[in-house]
C-alpha cells in the first residue's frame, strides 16, 4: 500500500487542476487523441474482427466485382469494372462498421462506463468527436484489407502516398459521419435491439443509393436525387479521384463530409445525455 | 438539521446543497434536502434504495440538471460551472463499470488522459494509483478477467489518478462479498488518512457506514431525516443502540424492508450486470 505516492495538490484545490486552462480547443483533439488510442489497444487485444469484417469486401470484391467485371453490365467508360468497384468497396467497409457503432455506445451506458466518461472534464461534443474517430479509426482497418486486395487481384490504384493519405482522411471522415448517425439513433431508440433493427435498415438503402457500385450517370432521376444528398456518395468520390484519379470534385466532398461530421456530431451530443439518465 | 461544520473557520465546505429538489416525471426523487458536507471528511449518505441518494450524487457530479435549488461542490456552482466540478471529482457509480477489453493500466490510463494529467505524471500517476489499490501485480493483465472486488479497486485507481479533491461513491460495496468489502473499505480509509480528500459516500450497509464514516444523514423517500455523527445519533437513542436502530427511528422502516419493496428490480437488475460482467 503506498497511498502515500497519490499525495499531492488534489484537483480544485487551490492549485490549478492540470488542464484546467488547457481550453476547450486543446482539449478535443486531446480527447479525439485518447479515443482513438483506447481503439487502437482493444484492436490489439482483440484481432478476430480485423479478419471477420475483411470477409465482407473480399466477397463484394471477388464475387461481385470478378463477375460484373465479365458481363460489362456496368458502363464505367475506360476504367476497368473492378477498379470502379473498390473505391466504393472501401467506403461500404467503413459505412458497415461505422453505423453500428451506436452499439458500442449503449454497451457502454449499460456497463455503466458512459456515466463515469460523462463526469470527465470532457465535453460531449468531444466525447462524440473522439468515439466518431475511433470508429474511423476501425474503418481504415478494412482501407488497408481492401488496398491489399486490390493489389492481389491487380485492381490499378494509385501508389502515391499521398493520395493513399487522402483516402484514409476521407475514410474517417465518412466512418465518422456514419458512426454519428449511429450514435445519434443510440441517443434517441436507447435500446440495442432497436438500433440494430434500423442499423440494418438504412444501411443498404445508403449503400444502394450511392455510387458504389454504379456510376449516378445510368441512376433513374430520384435516385439520383437521394444519391445527391447521400454522404456516402460524396467518401465514394473523392476515393476513386485519389485512388483512381478519376474525375472528381475533391474540394466539394471534403466539404460536404466535414459539414456532415460536423453536424452528425451535433446531433448526437445534443442526444448523448439522454443514455445517461 | 443543517450542519454547522461546513460553516466553522477552515477551508470552505466540499459540498453544500440548499433545497436540492429534482422530480423525474410525477415523481419527486430528491425531495428539498440541505446538506453541507465539510472538506476532508468522509460523509455518508444512508437509506435504502428508492431513497434518493443516487439522484443526489448524480446532480452533484453533474450527470442530472439542477431542476431546484443551489449546489456548490468546492466553491463551484454545480448548474453553471459543470466543467470546473468535473475536474475536481472521482466518481465510482453503483455498477461494477471498467472496460473489459483493456487491460487494468488501460483502462486507468484512459482516465489519465480523460482528466488532463499532463503527460510527464502519467505513467508516475497511473502506476501510484494501481499501487495504492494493491493491483500492481495485475495491471497488465485484461480487465475482464478480475473478480469483482478487483475492478471496484481497478475504479477507485481510476477515479484517484487525478487526485480528486472530492471522491464520489455510490455504493461502493454493493454486490461485492465479504472480504473483497473489507478490501475496499480499508483502501478507502488509508486514501482519506493519506490524502486528507473528502469522500462522499452512499450506502445502505450500517456497517459500512459505522466503519468508514465521519458523519451521516439518513435519508428517507427523498427527504433527509437525521444527521450527524454515528456516534452521536446512536447515543441519542439511548445506550447499546445501533444505526438500524437509528434508522427506524426516524422512518420507521428498515433499511434492508425497504430495500426489497422499492429498490428490489433495480437492484437485482444490476447485480445481475455486474455478475454477467465480472463472469
Amino acid at each position: 500500500m503506498r497511498s502515500g505516492a497519490l499525495v499531492g495538490p488534489l484537483a480544485g484545490s487551490a492549485e490549478p487542476a492540470a488542464g484546467a486552462s488547457a481550453g476547450v480547443w486543446r482539449r478535443f483533439p486531446s480527447r479525439v487523441a485518447t479515443f482513438c488510442l483506447v481503439e487502437l489497444q482493444k484492436l490489439r487485444h482483440d484481432r478476430t474482427e480485423l479478419f471477420t469484417r475483411a470477409v465482407q469486401p473480399v466477397l463484394w470484391l471477388v464475387i461481385f466485382g470478378e463477375t460484373f467485371s465479365r458481363i460489362h453490365a456496368i458502363p464505367t467508360g475506360h476504367v476497368p469494372y473492378l477498379d470502379f468497384l473498390a473505391p466504393g468497396i472501401i467506403a461500404q467497409s467503413g459505412l458497415f462498421i461505422a453505423i453500428f457503432y451506436g452499439i458500442q455506445i449503449i454497451w457502454e451506458r449499460d456497463a455503466g462506463v458512459l456515466t463515469k466518461l460523462l463526469v470527465t472534464p470532457t465535453p460531449r461534443s468531444a466525447l462524440i468527436l473522439g468515439k466518431s474517430f475511433a470508429a474511423g479509426i476501425r474503418a481504415l482497418s478494412q482501407v488497408v484489407v481492401v488496398l491489399i486486395l486490390s493489389a492481389v487481384l491487380g485492381v490499378g490504384l494509385t501508389s502515391n502516398p499521398a493520395d493513399i493519405l487522402g483516402a484514409f482522411v476521407i475514410v474517417v471522415l465518412g466512418s465518422a459521419f456514419f458512426s454519428c448517425l449511429s450514435m445519434t439513433v443510440a441517443g434517441v431508440v436507447l435500446k440495442r435491439d432497436r438500433l440494430m433493427g434500423i442499423g440494418q435498415m438504412i444501411t443498404m438503402p445508403l449503400f444502394f443509393a450511392s455510387n458504389a457500385l454504379y456510376p449516378v450517370s445510368i441512376m433513374p432521376g430520384w435516385l439520383r436525387a437521394l444519391s445527391t444528398v447521400n454522404p456516402l456518395s460524396y467518401e465514394v468520390d473523392a476515393l476513386r479521384g485519389l485512388l483512381l484519379h478519376s474525375k472528381a470534385d475533391l474540394g466539394l466532398d471534403y466539404l460536404v463530409l466535414v459539414v456532415a461530421v460536423v453536424t452528425g456530431v451535433a446531433a448526437a451530443s445534443s442526444l448523448v445525455g439522454r443514455l445517461a439518465r | 438539521m443543517i450542519s454547522q461544520l461546513g460553516q466553522s473557520q477552515g477551508p470552505a465546505p466540499a459540498v453544500v446543497c440548499r433545497g436540492l429538489r429534482h422530480r423525474f416525471g410525477d415523481h419527486v426523487a430528491v425531495d428539498g434536502i440541505d446538506l453541507t458536507v465539510a472538506s476532508g471528511e468522509v460523509f455518508g449518505l444512508l437509506g435504502p434504495n428508492g431513497a434518493g441518494k443516487t439522484t443526489t450524487i448524480r446532480v452533484l457530479n453533474t450527470l442530472l440538471p439542477v431542476q431546484e435549488g443551489a449546489v456548490t461542490v468546492l466553491g463551484h456552482d454545480v448548474g453553471r460551472s459543470a466543467m470546473a466540478v468535473r475536474r475536481t471529482l472521482g466518481y465510482v457509480p453503483q455498477q461494477l463499470s471498467i472496460e473489459a477489453a483493456l487491460t487494468g493500466r488501460e483502462n486507468v490510463a484512459w482516465f489519465a488522459r480523460l482528466f488532463d494529467v499532463p503527460r510527464r505524471q502519467r505513467r508516475e500517476r497511473v502506476s501510484d494509483a494501481l499501487d495504492a489499490m494493491g493491483l500492481s501485480d495485475t495491471a497488465d493483465r485484461l480487465a475482464g478477467t478480475y473478480s469483482g472486488g478487483m475492478v471496484r479497486r481497478l475504479e477507485l485507481a481510476q477515479a484517484l489518478v487525478n487526485r480528486p479533491a472530492l471522491l464520489i461513491l455510490d455504493e461502493p460495496t454493493l454486490g461485492l462479498d465479504p472480504v473483497a468489502r473489507d478490501g475496499v473499505w480499508q483502501r478507502v480509509d488509508e486514501l482519506r488518512q493519506a490524502t486528507g480528500m473528502t469522500v462522499l459516500l452512499t450506502t445502505h450497509y450500517m456497517e459500512e457506514a459505522d466503519a468508514l464514516c465521519d458523519r451521516v444523514a439518513l435519508m428517507h423517500v427523498g427527504q433527509i431525516r437525521a444527521e450527524g455523527t454515528p456516534a452521536a445519533l446512536k447515543a441519542d437513542l439511548g445506550p447499546g443502540s445501533t444505526l438500524e436502530g437509528v434508522f427506524r427511528r426516524y422512518t420507521g422502516g428498515t433499511l434492508e424492508g425497504d430495500a426489497e419493496a422499492k429498490g428490489g428490480l433495480r437492484e437485482v437488475r444490476s447485480t445481475r450486470r455486474a455478475a454477467g460482467r465480472v463472469g
